[in-house]
């Protein structure tokens, strides 16, 4: 069997590689993508977590799955508010290339 | 939390029920054939949430034996106590008064769906000031968040608003991926989600002396709450959203979602790092009283600083928000003075929201009517409208701390509570701090008393629901920095009582 600590390195090399992106990329697009890797990061490590720590050892405590289904649900809204207003932005401006959204300065 | 007490659980949730029904009211009206009853979904709005905030001061939580006991509801995810009441109260009020601000605003004011989109983030706010599990925490913070990025981005045909949203979108999408990161975390070591239940088993000697990933998930919870407050280093996103978004919301994020904020990060913070945790030796406690420190220091200092320069009156708000925050950190810093700590950053909030408000209605009501927001342009606002001048002066003074108006004892509340838990010096910076701030304050008030400008004669059309506003959000200031003082301070103080038993 699998132990912890690999889905663990798993999900935080995805939550970095996530991170980086957010980081490193332009486009508001990729962006957004890097974000949904670090909740499914989150996604990883709530489930392994469940699975492997269960302090009262009892099947009943579902904590770690039915948190797994909030970050789904949450997920899904804020890529569904996210890409609308990614296309109200390129409507305006014709991109998504986050420098160019610039008006705002000091 | 063993056996349901039905009518006690639903009671814990009244704001939210009350504000569903609202909610499905206005959606009716909103769709209505008649103008007039379009016409009417602000007031609806507006006065519906200012009527809801009296339901959490009707059924007060109580002892063991009145009918909605001080504890945990529907199986821990809800903590029903006197912060929340404290705190669902400001942020129902700040909700209803937005709506009322919002109602004469060129491009968002007849739209049915901005006061929804509203109802629906007081509906997360509400939620987050009582949230006691990590799933609650992350699902209230959500319904918050979202609702907001669709308010900044509101005005689709104006190219700042858009520009404000998707700052707001990206930088606030990331700051909860983070956070989460963070709070799955906390689930991992414990198998638990209550964060009642979190730290007797990170004490536990079964999970000893793991320093390290504790602290990590700290730090990472920490950047989630940093940017909803909008502290330094977590600020980026502040200014450029606060000018971009449209003005009714610039103002209700910067009271509701940072008063709903802090509620969340006194009760997680000490729920979660409580002073008892200690592991190899160190006190939990003791790090996040350090970063906050940090955090209050950076925040005021940078927020003063920058706010020197501004040119515009939205942008300068963004700053002193930001310096705001700082002082209220203070506040939690001195966690050590126990409850003095928690009741002054509920004073803090309390007072910062209705003072906030009046300014930013002014700044509605001015860019209304002359499409300009800035500071310059303010000149001769006296001549022109007296009323709306003494108003933001009223505001300006109590964002300064100037008595009798409200924010005078709110940092008073707040540096007390700093001496009072040995950070004599942390007090020190936040009167130092009150003292560059005053400058820029003082700036508008004279640009709006002594400047004058060709447009003296023409008086800005004051609308019936913004005197309203502006009158009850200047009383209030006035009552908060006068008699009424004491009697919050003590509300907030209870409050503080209940997170440390």
């Amino acid at each position: 069997m699998v132990s912890l600590w690999v889905y663990l390195v798993l999900a935080a090399a995805l939550f970095s590689i996530g991170a980086f992106g957010v980081l490193a990329r332009r486009n508001a697009i990729a962006i957004l993508m890097g974000v949904e890797l670090m909740l499914n990061a989150v996604n990883i490590n709530l489930v392994a977590f469940w699975r492997f720590v269960r302090p009262d050892g009892g099947s009943e405590n579902m904590f770690g799955q039915v948190f797994t289904v909030f970050v789904f649900v949450v997920a899904a809204a804020e890529v569904a508010v996210g890409l609308a207003i990614i296309i109200s932005v390129y409507r305006s401006k014709r991109s998504v290339i986050a420098e160019e959204v610039d008006l705002l300065k000091w | 939390m063993s056996e349901f007490d039905t009518l006690a659980s639903y009671l814990s949730v009244a704001p939210e029920i009350g504000l569903t029904i609202l909610l499905l009211i206005v959606l009716a009206f909103s769709v209505a054939r008649r103008e007039v009853e379009r016409a009417a979904v602000p007031y609806i709005a507006g006065f519906g949430m200012i009527a809801l905030a009296a339901l959490p001061l009707i059924f007060a939580p109580g002892d063991a034996n009145s009918t909605i006991p001080e504890g945990l509801y529907w199986g821990g995810m809800i903590r029903y106590d006197v912060l929340a009441q404290v705190f669902r109260v400001m942020i129902l009020l700040a909700g209803g008064i937005t709506a009322l601000m919002a109602s004469g605003v060129r491009g968002v004011g007849r739209r049915g769906e901005f006061y929804i989109v509203i109802i629906v983030a007081t509906l997360g706010m509400s939620l987050m000031s009582a949230s006691a599990d990590l799933v609650m925490v992350f699902v209230a913070l959500e319904t918050t968040s979202i609702p907001l990025y669709i308010l900044a981005a509101f005005k689709r045909d104006d190219t700042r608003s858009a520009e404000s949203g998707i700052k707001y979108f990206l930088f606030g999408s990331f700051a909860s991926a983070i956070m989460l990161y963070g709070l799955s975390l906390l689930y991992g070591f414990t198998g638990q989600t209550n964060i009642y239940q979190l730290a007797a088993f990170m004490g536990s000697d079964a999970f000893a002396n793991n320093l390290v990933p504790v602290l990590a998930s700290m730090v990472l919870v920490v950047v989630g709450f940093g940017f909803k407050v909008s502290a330094v280093p977590f600020h980026f996103w502040t200014p450029d959203v606060y000018e971009g978004a449209p003005t009714p919301v610039t103002g209700y994020v910067s009271v509701a979602s940072k008063a709903a904020s802090f509620a969340l990060l006194v009760r997680f913070f000490v729920a979660v790092y409580p002073e008892t945790l200690a592991l190899s030796g160190e006190s939990l406690q003791n790090f996040w009283i350090q970063l906050m420190a940090v955090f209050a220091v950076l925040s005021m200092t940078l927020g003063n600083v920058l706010a020197l320069s501004q040119k515009n009156i939205k942008r300068l708000l963004a700053y002193s928000s930001i310096a705001q925050a700082g002082y209220t950190l203070i506040g939690v810093a001195a966690i050590q003075s126990q409850e003095l700590s928690i009741a002054s950053v509920g004073f803090y909030m309390f007072m910062y929201t209705f003072t906030n408000l009046a300014a930013f209605t002014v700044v509605i009501l001015f860019s209304e009517a002359t499409g300009s927001e800035t500071i310059a342009d303010l000149a001769g606002l006296n001549r022109r409208s007296p009323w709306l001048a003494l108003a933001m002066t009223i505001a300006l003074l109590s964002l300064a701390g100037i008595p009798p108006t409200a924010g005078f004892f709110g940092k008073f509340f707040v540096f007390n509570a700093a001496v009072r838990s040995g950070l004599t010096w942390l007090a020190v910076v936040g009167v130092l701090n009150a003292i560059v701030a005053l400058y820029y304050y003082l700036v508008v008030i004279k640009v709006m008393y002594v400047d004058r400008s060709e447009d003296e004669d023409k008086p800005i059309p004051v609308g019936r629901q913004y005197v309203w506003v502006l009158w009850a959000t200047s009383l209030i200031v006035i009552v908060l920095g006068t008699v009424g003082a004491q009697t919050v301070y003590d509300w907030a103080a209870r409050g503080a009582m209940g997170l440390f038993t």
